[in-house]
């Protein structure tokens, strides 16, 4: 396990994401409605749009162009037009802090 | 989305006419609501389905043009989908409930159905001026980006998405641009006058000049290049003339078919036809707009999917009736312009100005209920909030105007407190 802490707990709103940078990859850090953390790859399994400019509602992140839909806790791809789920990684909050493991 | 299954038994065959992302999705949207019988796509391109939308934008700036395909062929064939492409349909016969095909070796072929989707799209509206190019398809696309060099000089017909959207993709290829509009103003037709100047705004700081109030009254070939002569006695030597001017929804087979036709395919709730056995979606059905309580017929690549999932569920019986609030995009530059709701239902507008440089241009209605958002600013830093705004249109709540108009009260705050 490698943990990088990417942010503190609030610099993420209930029910909202940011985008973080680990060694150059882009990351989506999530907040749920209950507070609890989750990550996964940055961009969209369709056009490499970038996540963090979604919104989160429900426990589903939207994609900003074509509203493909993930739920974040598992990454898990909603329908069309996304077909590919998205790879999620592990969090831990930890004195505050969000850390994320890219393996 | 209801998935519970009333899968008439008399429904064993359906016909969709129109394999753009529309007609696509609509099939396999059949077979994931649990339709097993034979499913025919047909569609006269020779590719499967594409989108649309990347053609007037990023395909424009890059060297090479690579289609995005949301279905791979091997997904259209593990959903057994009988897909004909490169098939033209010559005719549908409601008696008989049957379509008529050009097949291979130049015959004929009937294809019978149960069920009948018409997906069939629009064609852009086209001026009476030899040496203008369209945009529709990827063949379109690539035919406009041979014309794209960047010692060249450009005139774009037409101030509107798609016109704007290849200006900025031919600016961005180097060219000299300049835009005409017959209108009084660029993006008449959905986007508010204060958000649509900032978007030509965008367009003047990258060189590109708009001249409102003009046409092209004629065009004529000088060796390499073109003169385009103006409605103002202006003339203008260019290396190219492409116009974005409008869409006419498709729809001769179904008007020569006895199907009611009135600017597009004209269909209820549950997009059914005149004849209650076919159904139309996307970019050429006219459909009631529960909202407004008129007819609209939208051109967008949204509706093209949300009405694929609506048409599939109604002809498997399932009553759905179609309520998504219209929303649509461009790109242009480094900027984007979304819009959700249709204008000229508000009674009075709201501007909210970002601090990140995203202008929302919020209109209500005379209970102060949202009807119309459009915004445009850098990255895709409008698109939270215009998806935000969807939801505030579709609770069609009271809201209090000076909150909207507050970028300090976050839009999403708004509504968890309106849908609370």
């Amino acid at each position: 396990m490698s943990w990088t802490r990417v942010c503190e707990v609030d610099d993420v709103e209930e029910e909202d994401v940011i985008g973080v940078s680990i060694d150059g990859r882009d990351i989506a850090v999530y907040r749920a409605e209950d507070g609890s953390f989750y990550a996964s790859e940055g961009h969209c399994t369709h056009e490499r749009m970038l996540l963090c400019e979604g919104l989160v509602m429900d426990g589903i992140i939207e994609c900003p162009k074509h509203n493909g839909r993930f739920r974040i806790t598992d990454g898990k791809a909603m329908g069309a037009p996304v077909t590919v789920d998205l790879r999620t990684h592990p969090v831990k909050v930890e004195d505050g802090e969000v850390h994320v493991d890219l393996g | 989305m209801s998935t519970s299954a009333d899968l008439s038994s008399d429904v064993r065959r359906i016909v969709v006419v129109g394999a753009g992302e529309c007609g696509t999705h609509a099939a396999m949207a059949l077979r994931d609501k649990g339709f097993d019988g034979e499913i025919t796509l047909i569609g006269r391109e020779s590719v499967h389905a594409y989108e649309r939308p990347p053609l007037s934008k990023g395909a424009l700036a890059v060297d090479e043009m690579a289609l995005v395909h949301p279905w791979t062929p091997e997904q259209l064939a593990q959903a057994h989908i009988d897909l004909r492409l490169g098939v033209e349909v010559m005719g549908i016969d409601l008696e008989a409930g049957t379509v008529t095909t050009t097949a291979d070796a130049g015959g004929e072929e009937e294809i019978p159905w149960d069920r009948l989707l018409l997906a069939l799209g629009s064609d852009p509206r086209r001026l009476q001026l030899d040496e203008v190019t369209y945009l529709r398809t990827h063949e379109d696309a690539e035919a406009l980006r041979a014309l794209l060099h960047p010692d060249g000089h450009l005139l774009v017909v037409g101030a509107g998405f798609i016109g704007l959207e290849i200006a900025a993709g031919a600016r961005e290829r180097g060219m000299d641009v300049t835009v005409v509009e017959a209108g009084s103003r660029a993006l008449g037709r959905i986007v508010p006058e204060e958000v649509a100047a900032q978007v030509v705004a965008l367009h003047e700081a990258h060189g590109v000049p708009l001249r409102v109030a003009t046409t092209v009254t004629g065009l004529r070939r000088e060796g390499d290049r073109v003169r385009a002569v103006l409605s103002d006695g202006d003339e203008l030597l260019v290396d190219a003339v492409v116009a974005g001017i409008g869409a006419t929804p498709t729809t001769a087979l179904a008007e020569a078919a006895g199907l009611l036709v009135d600017d597009g395919i004209v269909v209820d709730e549950a997009l059914r036809t005149s004849d209650p056995r076919v159904f139309a979606a996307g970019d050429c059905a006219s459909f009631p707009d529960a909202r407004s309580g008129g007819r609209v017929r939208l051109e967008s690549w949204r509706n093209a999917h949300d009405q694929a999932e609506t048409a599939a569920a109604s002809m498997l019986g399932q009553t759905e009736a179609h309520v998504a609030v219209p929303w649509f995009w461009s790109d242009q530059y480094d900027q984007m312009l979304s819009v959700a709701g249709l204008p000229g239902t508000g009674e009075r507008a709201v501007l909210r100005h970002r601090d990140d440089g995203v202008l929302l241009h919020l209109g209500l209605d005379a209970q102060d209920r949202l009807v119309h958002a459009a915004a445009v600013g850098p990255g895709a830093g409008v698109a939270k909030d215009i998806r935000v705004a969807e939801k505030l249109i579709a609770a069609a709540v009271p809201l209090d105007p000076a909150q909207l108009e507050d970028p300090g009260v976050p839009l999403r705050s708004i509504l968890k407190a309106a849908t609370a």
